[in-house]
């Protein structure tokens, strides 16, 4: 398998991703030198459909990783799992080697693990502050008795404020403090939403199709914030089925298809294996197309699950 | 017609007894419906709560109101507990449906032969139930200071502490939504998935929307009671929580002041449709109605009104449009 290359001008992040991820084999389970995330034995039932069934999965700590894999590869639907959105038929996973199986989705996001959502969850009749505002952890004034005392929560009002500011000035929606979140453009939103999980100081951060939605001049920007994010020390997982994408930012990909991962490796490396390009074009890609239609059947189709 | 008349009997309800017992019924509402988004279509089935526990308290055990009025905020939280507890977790439509049905069983308990004993079946609870209050009554005995509303003494008295309540409740309500836990429950009623993935924890903030709603739509019915010293299970239908929303509606939804303002131009117009109706039939001006159909009519008009309402304006007197106007999703 071809080593990937390291741009000579990377920054230190992705030095130290690339460096950590150096020697872990291209396989689908590997074990990671430092994962932050570890998944076993985790699957998930509609009705007949095997929507996920992960065997083992380690997301490695400080590092962009992308799941990657056709429509319907189950990618959400982990997501979903790993968040407690959804409930598993089985499964354990840990979260800095804690077991989090069962936990709620709520106390996941208090302990440092925040994802947003593939259709963009801003809150649109509030503005884009008090959506900021809303992710700050801990905040004394979202205490019943203590919300009616406002010299309790005050100052500490004024630091998330800050904080805010802050965030929204590197994500350009500075100009858009007060104005209400349903008023922004779907890329604005998915900024918005991403700034507002930053809100709550993430260890890991989870992404769903960040890109879905945003045009390609957005789209840049979009990625450069995800990379500054790693560069922060903040590990990433982000969901995407466009390959070009996590070529750019990705320090490790894994590829899912029917529920499964089926490869794991550095970008360049997965993108020339075969297994997931027949994933992708399905297996009878190269072949003509004959009269029963069977190179049609792996066509991707419909939305992803 | 008699127009004195008219403004006299429209005035008196508008800013009497029962305003104040609709008025804190919708400050309760708004708290669950227009700030948390909660569906509670039993907001009478506090309000009853409340009542019944003056009831009962005062009339059945003969016991102090103070001690009623304590057991109506009790009885108020573990109803909504029982409500809440099973449905919060679900999507916003079961706990309409819970609502609305827990509504008429409470009606229907208290009517009962089986509990007459208690409270008094259909007959109700009739009886000094708010003595202890007129005993403090510290205005004159012949106060009347303004002719034109027919109020007694009596009534005056419940008037200014019931608007006090309001006041209170109101300022209770504006304290809360600005602060950052009013933050919290309007992002629960924007959506609450992204509210669970900021690390909150909603069950927790729709509960103690549901109880506070409910407590303050109990102090509606503890109103009612002392105000009218009797309770009637029938007075506790299920259109009575349609009047309260329709009020909300009225007024502006999630909007600090929307019950009162709501609340004094629903019974400003209901009454005053229905009083210039019957003075204008009695006077021979509609020949085509008679006096008994004036209650239909003034109902079908709100109504009318109403859908021009939602039709022109939405958010209600005052609510903001440009929010309204917003993709929700």
């Amino acid at each position: 398998m071809p080593a990937s290359t390291l741009d000579p001008d990377a920054p230190p992040g992705r030095r130290a991703a690339f460096a950590a991820l150096a020697d872990v084999d291209c396989l689908p389970g590997s074990a990671k030198p430092d994962p932050i995330l570890v998944a076993d034995h985790v699957s998930r039932q509609f009705g007949g459909l095997k929507a996920v069934d992960v065997n083992h999965v380690e997301i490695q700590r400080g590092a962009i990783t992308a799941l990657i894999g056709p429509n319907g590869a189950g990618k959400t639907t982990l997501f979903n799992l790993l968040t407690g959105f959804d409930k598993p038929d089985s499964g354990k996973w840990t979260f800095n080697d804690r077991q989090i199986a069962g936990t709620a989705p709520y106390r996941l996001a208090r302990m440092g693990m925040v994802r947003t959502f593939q259709l963009t969850k801003a809150l649109s009749r509030m503005t884009v502050m008090d959506n900021m505002r809303l992710g700050a952890k801990g905040q004394t004034g979202e205490r019943f008795f203590a919300s009616l005392l406002p010299f309790t929560w005050k100052a500490q009002e004024a630091a998330n404020e800050k904080r805010a500011l802050d965030l929204l000035a590197r994500f350009n929606l500075d100009a858009k403090v007060d104005d209400f979140a349903g008023s922004l453009s779907g890329g604005q939103r998915k900024l918005l939403e991403m700034a507002r999980a930053l809100m709550t100081s993430p260890e890991i951060i989870m992404l769903d199709e960040p890109m879905a939605g945003v045009n390609p001049a957005l789209t840049q920007s979009l990625l450069g914030h995800i990379k500054n994010i790693r560069e922060e020390g903040t590990t990433v997982l982000f969901v995407e089925h466009d390959m070009d994408m996590v070529h750019d930012i990705s320090d490790w990909v894994i590829v899912m298809a029917q529920g499964e991962i089926i490869a794991e490796g550095p970008p360049d490396a997965v993108m020339k294996d075969s297994q997931v390009i027949d994933a992708y074009l399905g297996a009878h890609h190269d072949k003509a197309l004959t009269s029963d239609g069977a190179a049609l059947t792996n066509t991707p189709a419909g939305d992803t699950q | 017609m008699d127009f004195s008349i008219i403004l006299s009997q429209t005035l008196t309800q508008a800013i009497g007894i029962t305003a104040i017992i609709y008025c804190l019924a919708a400050i309760g509402l708004n708290v669950q419906f227009g700030y948390t988004g909660l569906l509670n279509f039993g907001q009478v089935a506090f309000v009853a709560a409340g009542a019944y526990a003056v009831g009962v308290i005062v009339f059945t055990f003969d016991l102090s109101l103070w001690l009623a009025i304590l057991v109506g905020v009790v009885a108020a939280t573990l109803l909504a507990l029982l409500l809440g507890i099973p449905t919060l977790r679900l999507r916003a439509d079961y706990l309409a449906i819970v609502t609305i049905a827990a509504s008429e069983l409470l009606r229907l308990l208290v009517r009962s032969i089986a509990f007459k004993d208690i409270f008094g079946g259909a007959q109700g609870l009739n009886g000094k139930l708010g003595q202890q209050f007129h005993d403090l009554n510290p205005l004159p005995i012949d106060f009347q200071p303004l002719p034109i509303l027919t109020w007694t003494r009596q009534d005056i008295w419940v008037v200014i502490v019931g608007w006090l309540l309001v006041a209170l409740f109101t300022l209770l309500v504006w304290g809360l939504v600005r602060s950052p836990w009013g933050r919290v429950v309007k992002g629960i009623r924007e959506d609450e998935d992204a509210v669970v993935s900021l690390g909150k924890n909603v069950f927790v903030y729709k509960m103690q929307a549901l109880v506070l709603g409910g407590i303050i739509g109990a102090f509606g019915g503890i109103v009612w009671a002392v105000a009218k010293q009797s309770v009637q299970p029938d007075t506790f239908q299920p259109d009575f929580t349609f009047f309260v929303y329709t009020i909300l509606l009225l007024g502006g939804a999630a909007r600090v002041f929307g019950p009162i303002v709501g609340t004094i131009i629903f019974w400003f117009l209901l009454t005053g449709i229905g009083e210039v109706l019957s003075q204008a039939i009695n006077a021979g001006y509609i020949d085509f109605l008679s006096s008994t159909d004036v209650g239909s009519i003034r109902f079908i008009l709100m109504g009318l009104g109403l859908m021009l309402l939602m039709i022109f304006r939405p958010q209600g007197i005052f609510g903001d449009r440009k929010e309204l106007a917003l993709d929700a999703r």
